[in-house]
């Protein structure tokens, strides 16, 4: 595995939370996102996402970069999987190692909101009728209006 | 030449993952511009370009061999 990873098969948290598990650390914090079944009274069938892989493996690493700068000690691991995703499949992982708890949960959820930010990630929702790309009606922060 | 990516509703619109533009130099906004008049409903408004795999401003130069991708809205996690 790479700390910072875009990946096709199914993700596998322990490894991540492995990987920032060391002697200084006295939590780590594991956040999975998965897929949901219903979205305000839509069925979701499964999910296709795509990414800009080697932009997105390095957005990803930039988030850990800016975790790190901002609480110092935390180890930061991130996977997002790609392709089709069925109910309850993990989409994306975030483990997060620190001396301290307090920081192992800010961090992990600054992580989610950059990530969907940032992230050049698409989610397309399938639907038992239809289909849509997510984020479609969304904007960027930078343009003044709120992302996902 | 300028090589373009298109990714999700861009990919779908387009009809194609990517393309080159025989062109040795251009603005990111003329870069929009162009797949604006070239792909009608594309949307230029709501959409970034990275540049070599890092967002680009309106009035940023791309250039021959550079390596470009429309990015729409991202909906990750």
């Amino acid at each position: 595995m790479k700390p910072f990873e875009v990946v096709e098969a199914p993700i596998e948290a322990q490894v991540y939370s492995d990987y920032v598990l060391h002697a200084g650390a006295g939590a780590v914090t594991v956040f999975t996102g998965h897929v949901r079944e219903w979205t305000h009274g839509v069925r979701t069938v499964y999910l296709a996402y795509e990414a800009y892989v080697p932009m997105a493996e390095k957005k990803l690493a930039e988030i850990g970069a800016e975790m790190e700068a901002k609480w110092p000690g935390v180890k930061v691991a991130i996977a997002h999987r790609i392709g089709e995703l069925h109910i309850s499949d993990i989409a994306v992982v975030i483990a997060v190692s620190s001396p301290h708890r307090k920081a192992a949960y800010e961090a992990n959820e600054y992580a989610i909101e950059r990530i969907k930010e940032v992230v050049p990630i698409w989610k397309k929702e399938i639907w038992e009728d239809g289909e849509e790309w997510l984020g479609a009606q969304k904007k960027y922060p930078d343009k003044g209006v709120d992302s996902v | 030449m300028i090589r373009v990516q298109y990714f999700a509703r861009l990919r779908e619109l387009a009809g194609k993952g990517q393309e080159t533009l025989d062109r040795e130099q251009m603005t990111v906004q003329q870069l929009l511009d162009w797949a604006e008049e070239t792909y009608p409903g594309f949307g230029k408004d709501d959409i970034q370009v990275a540049v070599n795999e890092e967002y680009a401003l309106p009035e940023d130069v791309i250039q021959s061999g550079d390596e470009c991708a429309f990015i729409p809205p991202v909906s990750g996690g």
